[in-house]
């Protein structure tokens, strides 16, 4: 059994569907994060409270770490397996025509990772009480840390990749459990497209607003 | 016309090898890639040294002994080409060419250019064969079967096991491979029979042995020679699932 549950299949099976997850996960994260370009805190406010108190969003929150672990860790063991699969490299570069953003998960992921560690001490980790801040108003926290530039710089950088990533990431996932067709395959594609530029610029675009336009 | 050769010379698996560079000269346009290495082993003989050593048999594209990575392409930067049916032409007079083996943990180097790929007869023993008895060559009809599978089945059929798709994958996975040797039975009634076993067996071989995992880059489907493609892999995932 533990042969089938460690599989190479078995493995990209599991991250696969915690990637897709994950995937539904973020227009939500962006739906709220939007509410920041109202002038009043209020809305924004209530929709984070409702996110940290709702009891069936408590449920989907434990969902949630659990996909991200474990899209984290299986996706680091993967990657440990394929740079064993290769000990010498080539010395030439390998040029096989390949989509460029699929050859670089790993660290566009690893970058993202990051990135979501410092999310977490920016606003979890208030929620917590581990760091200092008012839980109840998001909205000002938000807004105070879209006013320094080095944040901002870091974040619209960290959204490029996560571009990158979803890029091949949501077709990758279809491709992975095994759904590939002659007419839906190119849709999902150019769905893929549509998403990894849509998400990342509905999220670069709040500090755009509260940064250089206000 | 005159090229400049970079070739990984490697005496053994245990070495570790290096680049070798020769100025040869002479080369003519008609020659295949394969036949101008003969002439630079020729060479090399009669100047009392060492000949490269590469894996070659039909020279035609369909054996799959040859491959190479050369400047940077597996089998060639002629895409759908096996490395012997490339030919001298594609290159220009003065060019450097670099050649290397094929790379990964799976494929140890036995010497300069060639390399063990053994590994994929074991993923083959575990289970890329029909044991139950179909009987004599039947009528042709007998067995129905979709056309769109018979012709599907003789597409991922025609994968002669070269290991480019190994060699052109960053993870070094045999997924492409694997997934034309489960596709070739699985469209088929007889294959149908013990697919179940055979994707369980031919997967926990195959990692086994150590190759990597895919992460669908598609690199493989761009250097196969003979045109496998990803949905194959799309389909041995649905296999595996299906088995359990
Ligand atoms: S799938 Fe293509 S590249 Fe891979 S072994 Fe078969 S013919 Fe060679
Ligand atoms: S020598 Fe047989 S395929 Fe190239």
């Amino acid at each position: 059994m533990n042969k089938v549950l460690y599989s190479s299949i078995s493995k990209k099976f599991v991250m696969a569907l915690a990637g897709l997850f994950l995937l539904t996960f973020l227009p939500v994260h962006l739906a709220i994060n939007l509410m920041l370009l109202n002038d009043d805190p209020e809305p924004f406010n209530k929709a984070a409270h409702f996110m940290s108190t709702f009891p069936f969003i408590k449920v989907v929150e434990v969902v949630l770490f659990v996909a991200i672990m474990i899209h984290v860790i299986w996706g680091i063991l993967l990657q440990v397996q394929n740079w064993i699969a290769r000990p010498v490299a080539y010395k030439a570069p390998n040029r096989s025509d390949t989509s460029p953003f699929s050859r670089f998960m790993i660290w566009t992921g690893g970058s993202i990772f990051i990135f979501l560690i410092l999310h977490f001490f920016n606003f979890y980790f208030i929620k917590l009480g581990i760091v200092e801040g008012d839980p109840e108003n998001f909205y000002s926290v938000a807004h105070n840390l879209f006013k320094i530039p080095a944040y901002n710089i870091i974040y619209w950088v960290c959204f490029i990749l996560l571009g990158f990533h979803l890029h091949h990431a949501f077709y990758s996932a279809f491709q992975t459990l095994g759904l590939n067709h002659r007419i839906w395959t190119p849709v999902v594609k150019v769905m893929a497209a549509v998403y990894a530029i849509a998400i990342p610029i509905g999220f670069a675009y709040i500090p755009f607003v509260i940064w250089i336009l206000k | 016309m005159k090229v400049r050769l970079k070739i990984w010379r490697q005496k053994n698996s245990k070495s570790k090898g290096a680049f070798a560079t020769y100025d040869f000269d002479g080369v003519s346009p008609e020659m295949s890639f394969l036949e101008m290495l003969d002439a630079l082993n020729t060479k090399l003989v009669q100047e009392g040294r060492e000949p490269v050593a590469f894996d070659h048999d039909c020279r035609e594209g369909i054996c799959g002994s040859c491959g190479m990575y050369i400047n940077g392409y597996p089998h060639s930067p002629v895409p759908g080409i096996t490395t012997c049916h490339l030919s001298m032409r594609y290159f220009n007079d003065g060019d450097t060419i670099t050649v290397e083996p094929w790379r990964a943990k799976t494929f140890p180097v036995i010497k300069d250019l060639m390399v063990d790929r053994s590994a994929f007869d074991k993923i083959q023993v575990a289970g890329g064969f029909i044991s139950v008895n179909t009987g004599a060559a039947p009528d042709s009809n007998s067995i129905p079967c979709r056309k769109k599978h018979a012709d599907e089945a003789f597409d991922s059929a025609s994968c002669i096991g070269c290991g480019a798709c190994v060699a052109a994958c960053k993870n070094a996975s045999a997924m492409l491979f694997l997934s034309a040797k489960i596709s070739q039975l699985a469209l088929l009634p007889q294959g149908r029979i013990e697919a179940k076993e055979r994707v369980r067996e031919m997967v926990s071989v195959m990692d086994e042995l150590g190759f990597g995992n895919c992460s669908n880059t598609g690199a493989c489907e761009a250097q196969c020679p003979k045109g496998i493609k990803l949905t194959n892999i799309a389909r041995l995932n649905r296999e595996y699932y299906k088995a359990f």
